[in-house]
């Protein structure tokens, strides 16, 4: 069962929440180095599914399973030590913090130091940290920011949280890696760096993207497969053709009425939702 | 860059101050300043050894010696000099301020062990005397006759009971003090694991107010504490008699008198309280600027998050109770062989919310803030007020009249007595501090790095990634 190109399988996965079901009974299979999206209109159990994914919630039912190994049930800074790593769709920097800092925090999970050696200085340690440090610097640099390692997360525009959180979570050495709505907020310029970052890291440094996003522009031009949920349920999965003439897609963004008419074009030229 | 770290300041006043600062800070501004500085300081409480502007003065120039720009070796001859050969000095000639120093670094040390829980990991304690007391009673114990009382009724020892343990063994219960004393900070600390904030805090208290009601209440069936009169005699470790004799061999002209055994007690004691401080400051220092240091502080940031990105947010919460807990358990035991007494009273809720406060005054999360609040807070409970008080009182006692309003000093109510309204002021002044300086006297900052990538510096390498421009503008 478990295929060795599948970086990332998901089985009958079902999250409540008390009476409501947020995701129900949701299959997801990914294959490693493919950039696929997953999306969906407000409250479909999105994020939800990532939290489930990255350990933050525990599922009730259903198995999760990363590079053939399950971690349904593992808490967070386990999965991410098993290198998956995630951005938070409401940005969840560490503000007080520097950009550097962030960045160093991401890369706990590979540093080897104890406590007592910490406490000690030794050379083992300073030379790890002297590591981190540069390691930070060149994340920092190849998500596209410069000159701000001593600056506070926090005030930092918008645009360069983003990027920030990306390093950060680029510094845990993902091999897959979950973005929630990682180009929410940013104008359209803005949005053609993003996108041509996520592709670089795929194509430069390997990494599985899981996105969720809202534009539709990213999605239908970055994705190689779509899902897309609705209801907590996935209720449609394809090539991001497929998708926008889907109807039950369209009904499910649009409403019954505008699946007859001509919502799939509306879809496909990113002006939906 | 360095005028950054002191953080975010508008108003002119501490516009004006910084530009002040830079200026003592040129050339050789800052050796000059500090040397006399320290000598006026020093030779005004020479010979004035009861003159509390004289101390403050020269507390006043030993800390500037730390904030001015110098030499780091600098610095620390200076640091070990004034601790080493000044204080003990002067301290000889008024035992008062060696108490007074010997109180601020134990706070000092409790102070910067709240820090951590509080400071860097955003836990709330409000319990935190408790682990100075599990250090007070450990050496309270083993270190009298206790032992051997313990199905006696509670009271002073028989005459004839011999102490439980050779004195010198203090030494190794300073060590002894902080392992129990972080093994009950784990135990204290497992709530963080359910709770936090408000709900913590109160946990904590509830935790600090048990360990108190223990010692208290431990006098039977086993009489382990004596109950609420508390233990008493606790030894201290031996004289060391020939560096006593090389003391005041040395120093004996300087001082003005022989020192006595109970005098370098006291020179002694405020030593190793200082040593225990400075390796409390070694330790915290370490710690915050180490990955465990950034995963505390971002587990006060956004606990969540941080566990997202890998940080085992319950272990490091645990770690920071035992690290914070570790610091104050030495401390007791020192306290404990100083005063030859504990008793419950000593570890009452308002000594914990005293630490607390002294942690805010100094700025949360700052190693130097937190010092300076220590020695703030603990000098003015000590000597501002109480100096006052008798300044009044012999004014009271004088003829002297205030001219035009015609007021006898000798009509001044006992009411006005300012050492009873110590708490009262000292209110005020947290008041004022949270109104106009939130992030205390000395506010924390991160730590600023040496990026290759600096601002200023040309950018050769700009060509290597394709998107500056979307990032500078958000």
């Amino acid at each position: 069962m478990a295929d060795t190109a599948l970086i990332l399988e998901t089985r009958d996965v079902v999250k409540r929440f008390g009476g409501l079901t947020a995701v129900n009974k949701m299959t997801f299979a990914m294959e490693a180095g493919r950039i696929y999206s997953i999306i969906g209109p407000n409250g479909a159990g999105k994020t939800t599914f990532f939290n489930a994914l990255s350990g933050l919630y525990k599922p009730e039912e259903g198995t999760i399973s990363f590079e053939g190994r399950r971690i349904d049930g593992l808490v967070p800074e386990k999965v991410t030590a098993l290198h998956m790593a995630r951005t938070f769709q409401n940005i969840r920097l560490f503000g007080g913090m520097t950009v550097v800092e962030n960045i160093m925090v991401g890369a706990y999970t590979r540093l080897r130091q104890s406590a007592v050696q910490t406490v000690l200085r030794t050379k083992a340690y300073k030379a790890e940290e002297a590591r981190a440090e540069a390691r930070a610097e060149e994340l920092m640099r190849y998500v596209g920011l410069r000159g701000v390692g001593n600056e506070l997360a926090g005030s930092l525009p918008y645009g360069g949280q983003r990027r920030v959180e990306i390093a950060r979570a680029l510094a845990s050495e993902p091999r897959l890696l979950l973005l929630d709505e990682p180009t929410a907020g940013m104008n359209p310029a803005e949005t053609e760096d993003a996108t041509s970052l996520f592709r670089r890291l795929r194509d430069e440094l390997g990494i599985t993207i899981l996105l969720i996003e809202h534009d539709m522009r990213v999605v239908m031009n970055i994705s190689e497969r779509i899902s897309v949920m609705d209801y907590g349920e996935k209720i449609a999965e394809g090539e991001p053709k497929e998708i926008a003439s889907n109807p039950k897609v369209i009904e499910a963004y649009l409403g019954r009425g505008a699946a007859a008419g001509g919502g799939a074009a509306d879809i496909a030229s990113g002006d939906a939702p | 860059m360095k005028a950054k770290t002191r953080g975010a300041a508008k108003s002119p006043v501490s516009r004006n101050l910084r530009s002040f600062g830079a200026a003592l800070n040129k050339g050789k501004t800052p050796y000059i300043l500090s040397m006399v500085l320290l000598v006026v300081g020093t030779v005004l409480v020479y010979f004035s050894p009861r003159s509390i502007p004289a101390f403050l003065l020269f507390a006043i120039a030993a800390s500037l010696a730390y904030f001015l720009d110098m030499k780091k070796w600098v610095k620390l001859g200076l640091a070990v000099l004034i601790a080493v050969v000044i204080v003990p000095i002067l301290g000889a000639r008024n035992i008062f301020y060696l108490e007074v120093i010997f109180q601020i670094s134990v706070f000092a040390a409790l102070a910067l062990g709240l820090n951590i829980v509080v400071g860097f990991s955003g836990l709330l304690n409000f319990g935190y005397m408790a682990f100075y007391a599990v250090g007070a009673y450990l050496w309270g114990f083993f270190g009298s006759q206790q032992p051997f009382l313990l199905h006696e009724i509670p009271g002073t020892a028989p005459p004839g009971t011999h102490f439980f343990m050779a004195a010198d063994w203090f030494y190794l219960f300073i060590f002894l003090g902080v392992i129990v004393a972080a093994v009950v900070g784990l135990v204290m600390g497992l709530p963080v694991l359910r709770v936090r904030g408000d709900y913590l805090a109160i946990i904590t208290l509830g935790c600090g107010e048990i360990i108190r009601q223990l010692a208290n209440n431990l006098d039977k069936p086993l009489n382990l504490t004596n109950g609420p009169q508390g233990i008493t005699p606790i030894q201290r470790p031996t004289l060391p008699n020939e560096l006593l004799a090389f003391f005041n061999r040395l120093f004996e002209p300087l001082v003005g008198h022989k020192v006595t055994g109970s005098q370098f007690y006291d020179i002694m004691f405020y030593l190793i309280a200082v040593i225990v401080v400075v390796v409390v400051i070694v330790v915290t220092y370490r710690l915050e600027d180490s990955k465990i240091g950034r995963a505390w502080a971002a587990i006060r940031e956004d606990e969540l998050a941080a566990q997202a990105m890998g940080i085992p947010a319950n272990k490091l919460k645990l770690g920071a109770f035992a690290v914070g807990a570790s610091f104050a358990g030495a401390m007791g035991v020192l306290f404990a062989a100083s005063r030859t007494f504990v008793s419950p009273e000593s570890f009452t809720f308002l000594q914990s919310v005293g630490v607390l406060t002294m942690v805010i005054l100094g700025g949360i999360g700052s190693i130097s803030g937190v010092i300076i609040g220590a020695a703030v807070v603990t000098v003015l409970n000590l000597q501002v007020l109480q100096s006052f008080s008798l300044y009044l009182a012999q004014l009271r006692q004088s003829e002297a009249v205030i001219p035009i309003i015609n007021f006898h000093w000798k009509d001044l109510s006992n009411q006005l007595d300012p050492s009873k309204y110590q708490r009262l002021v000292f209110g005020i002044i947290l008041i004022l501090m949270m109104i106009y300086r939130p992030a205390g006297i000395i506010p924390a900052a991160r730590r600023k790095r040496e990026l290759k990538a600096s601002p200023e510096g040309p950018e050769n390498d700009a060509s290597d990634q394709a998107e500056p421009k979307g990032a500078d503008r958000g």
